[in-house]
């Protein structure tokens, strides 16, 4: 998915999913990966969390009260999106209005998926992932140009984010005509080696 | 100082080096030699492609296969396949279609190479040493169990290799693990991967390429290596590799895509220096001791909570391993070993080959599934059907009162109608226990073939060493 509009800036509240090792069979269940869509997928995420196996809401579940308008910014434990390399559990987070995800660590595919379509990672320190664990529905504000979250009682932090993953998502730059670009260095690559 | 292996890949295989900070500071583009694909993460892509109207740039380096949601029982008299649902059934027929479009070698029901993209890969020499091979599939750390860089890939970039055969890339760390000495009787490469994450953790891995090494390795065949690499992103890894030796070429001799003649001879002599320098030096070493590695199971949740069969589950009181507990409905202390099993699974990427069918069989022979436990062999491709039933294994399967399938991923993400009922505990001998991985609600133990086989013809989970006397 192409993210051509570029995002700068995340000002919303935090919902709290503070479990370690979140995968992607929580984020997207198989079941429903029998799928050429890669819209609309919302319905999807964390679906044995949200519905029971009637398909009724679970009242009491780890995402009772999330609001989707207000909390666009999820805040896991460590190594959130481990597992499976499926690209639908970031597009089933941006659909359900999530547009960037905490954990203290990230697993590397997910990492990689969430960045190429806008859904953005943001790595913390461990005392500031306490304090939002322990302070739900927190007011933060994240600016990806100075790759800086500002935690309305904790204060302002810098994340880790590289140049060019920040400059695509600000620019709304898509990496496969950034690759598209370098045809002459392919073509070259294919010309001088002679692997397999 | 001397390379890795992997550096010594990666460099072979950069069309562009990471760009500097006065440059654009553009991560590596790294040339793909081999792209799989399979139904459920490509179509997607194909539809990227579509819309902005670019082609396949090397529709001759990838190799698709159907088998996340392939059924596994036969077609009805029509020959009409029992596809789950329609939107499974569109989603194989769509790849197939894209496959052709394009001019991509498409293995489907026809095809008697068709199978779980890791076991058809390396079966039909596609997969060789010193390539870099990428797939929509986590699990494409597999091949790097013949000295290659595979690892997995998201959607977007399955369009990104499509159109360009290139990524863009980080350079990873690397990561050394050591097994050195012998393993004991009854423990397989899988209880080494499963030591492994035990020990290391599920993010264990992360950032890093894992590169086994040490005597232990070299003793395994090719078979059981692969069921070691396929497991390396269960702890996070971007990939696992194992330098190719006498094992790996005597292993690819004369399959299908492998190369012949005088091609074969230089292909050995090219594949020979890939090996990592005696003054490489690792980021990171993790060392193991053969010796110590028991037969090992999963009790939790993820595929890092590993116990020896002969263990208690463990006291652990942090919130995983309580949450962990409290859905496998196990108790801390309580030893696994005993414990009725509702379903036994050998199959999947990891454990469906015919070495693990045949270690499986070793066992069930002459024996019996009792009541209340249903087993499910699925082996991981046709040939790997075609062998096992030449070999008389599907008998031996049957005969116990197994019940023996078409190949494909079945059971072990549950997408295709194969499932664990809620709360059914299965010994499964695939690679993730996740909550709901093999159905909502199922309740997964993660094992090798051959303590599968020995919980299938008992009903509980059962320490295999108890029946090498049958086998062995
Ligand atoms: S067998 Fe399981 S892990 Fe392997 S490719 Fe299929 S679904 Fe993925």
């Amino acid at each position: 998915m192409s993210n051509q509009s570029g995002l700068k800036a995340i000002e919303c509240h935090t919902f709290n999913l503070s479990f370690d090792d979140i995968d992607t069979d929580q984020i997207f269940p198989a079941e429903f990966l029998a799928t050429t869509e890669r819209e609309g997928l919302g319905r999807y995420c964390f679906h044995y969390w949200r519905f029971d196996d009637r398909g009724d809401p679970i009242s009491d579940g780890p995402l009772a009260g999330f609001d989707p308008g207000r909390h666009q910014v999820l805040v896991a434990g460590n190594n959130f999106g481990c597992g499976s390399s499926r690209e639908h559990a970031p597009w089933a987070l941006l659909d359900m209005g999530i547009r960037a995800v905490i954990s203290r660590q990230f697993a590397d595919i997910f990492y990689a998926n969430a960045l190429k379509n806008g859904l953005l990672p943001v790595t913390l320190e461990p005392a500031a992932l306490e304090f939002l664990h322990s302070h739900p529905d927190q007011r933060v504000n994240i600016d990806i140009p100075s790759r800086t979250i500002t935690i309305e009682e904790y204060g302002t932090l810098e994340f880790p984010l590289d140049p060019f993953s920040a400059h695509c998502l600000v620019e709304g730059i898509d990496q496969l005509e950034f690759l598209l670009h370098q045809e002459q260095h392919i073509t070259r690559f294919e010309r001088l080696s002679k692997t397999n | 100082m001397g390379h890795t292996l992997f550096e010594k890949i990666w460099q072979a295989h950069l069309v562009r080096d990471e760009g500097g900070d006065d440059d654009d500071g553009a991560p590596a583009v790294i040339y793909a030699d081999l792209h799989l694909l399979h139904d459920v993460t490509s179509p997607q892509a194909f539809a990227e492609l579509d819309r902005r109207g670019i082609g396949v740039r090397r529709p001759d380096l990838c190799l698709a296969t159907i088998d996340h949601s392939s059924p596994t029982l036969p077609p009805d008299a029509e020959g009409n396949r029992p596809y789950v649902s329609q939107a499974a059934r569109l989603q194989a027929e769509a790849l197939a279609r894209s496959c052709e479009r394009h001019g991509i070698e498409f293995h489907g029901w026809d095809s008697r190479h068709r199978g779980i993209v890791h076991v058809i890969g390396p079966e039909m020499g596609a997969t060789q040493p010193g390539m870099t091979i990428v797939c929509g599939d986590s699990h494409t750390s597999t091949h790097g169990a013949f000295g290659t860089l595979a690892f997995g890939i998201g959607t977007t970039e399955v369009g990104h290799v499509l159109a360009s055969q290139c990524l863009l890339q980080r350079k990873p760390a690397t990561l050394g693990i050591a097994v050195e000495g012998q393993l004991s009787p009854g423990v397989t490469a899988k209880d080494v991967i499963l030591h492994i994450i035990g020990t290391i953790g599920v993010d264990g891995g992360t950032g890093h390429v894992i590169e086994y090494f040490g005597s232990a390795i070299r003793a395994l065949d090719m078979e059981s290596r692969m069921t070691l690499c396929n497991m390396s992103i269960e702890s996070g890894a971007r990939a696992g590799i194992i330098a190719p030796d006498e094992v790996t070429f005597a292993y690819l001799k004369g399959r299908p895509k492998a190369p012949t003649g005088e091609a074969w001879e230089q292909a050995v002599a090219r594949w020979r220096m890939l090996t990592t320098d005696p003054d490489a030096r690792f980021d990171r070493v993790v060392e193991i001791d053969a010796q110590e590695i028991e037969p090992s199971v999963t009790w939790g949740t993820n595929p890092g909570m590993v116990i020896g069969i002969g263990e208690r589950i463990p006291q652990r009181q942090d919130a995983s391993a309580v949450d962990a507990r409290s859905y496998m409905n196990l108790q801390s202390g309580h030893p696994l070993e005993g414990h009725h099993v509702d379903v036994v699974f050998i199959g999947s990427c990891t454990n469906s080959r015919i070495s693990d069918l045949r270690a499986a069989a070793g066992i069930m022979r002459g024996h019996r599934v009792p009541q209340g436990t249903r087993v499910l062999v699925v082996p991981g491709s046709e040939q790997v059907r075609l062998q096992a039933e030449r070999e008389g294994l599907h008998e031996v399967f049957k005969d116990s009162g197994a019940e023996w399938r078409e190949s494909g991923c079945s059971m072990c993400l549950a997408m295709n109608g194969d499932m664990v009922l809620p709360g059914e505990l299965v010994v499964s001998t695939s690679n993730r226990n996740f909550k709901g991985r093999q159905g909502r609600g199922a309740r997964t133990i993660l094992a090798s073939p051959l303590t599968a086989a020995a919980s299938a013809i008992t009903g509980r989970v059962t320490d295999p060493r108890k029946f090498l006397g049958d086998s062995f």
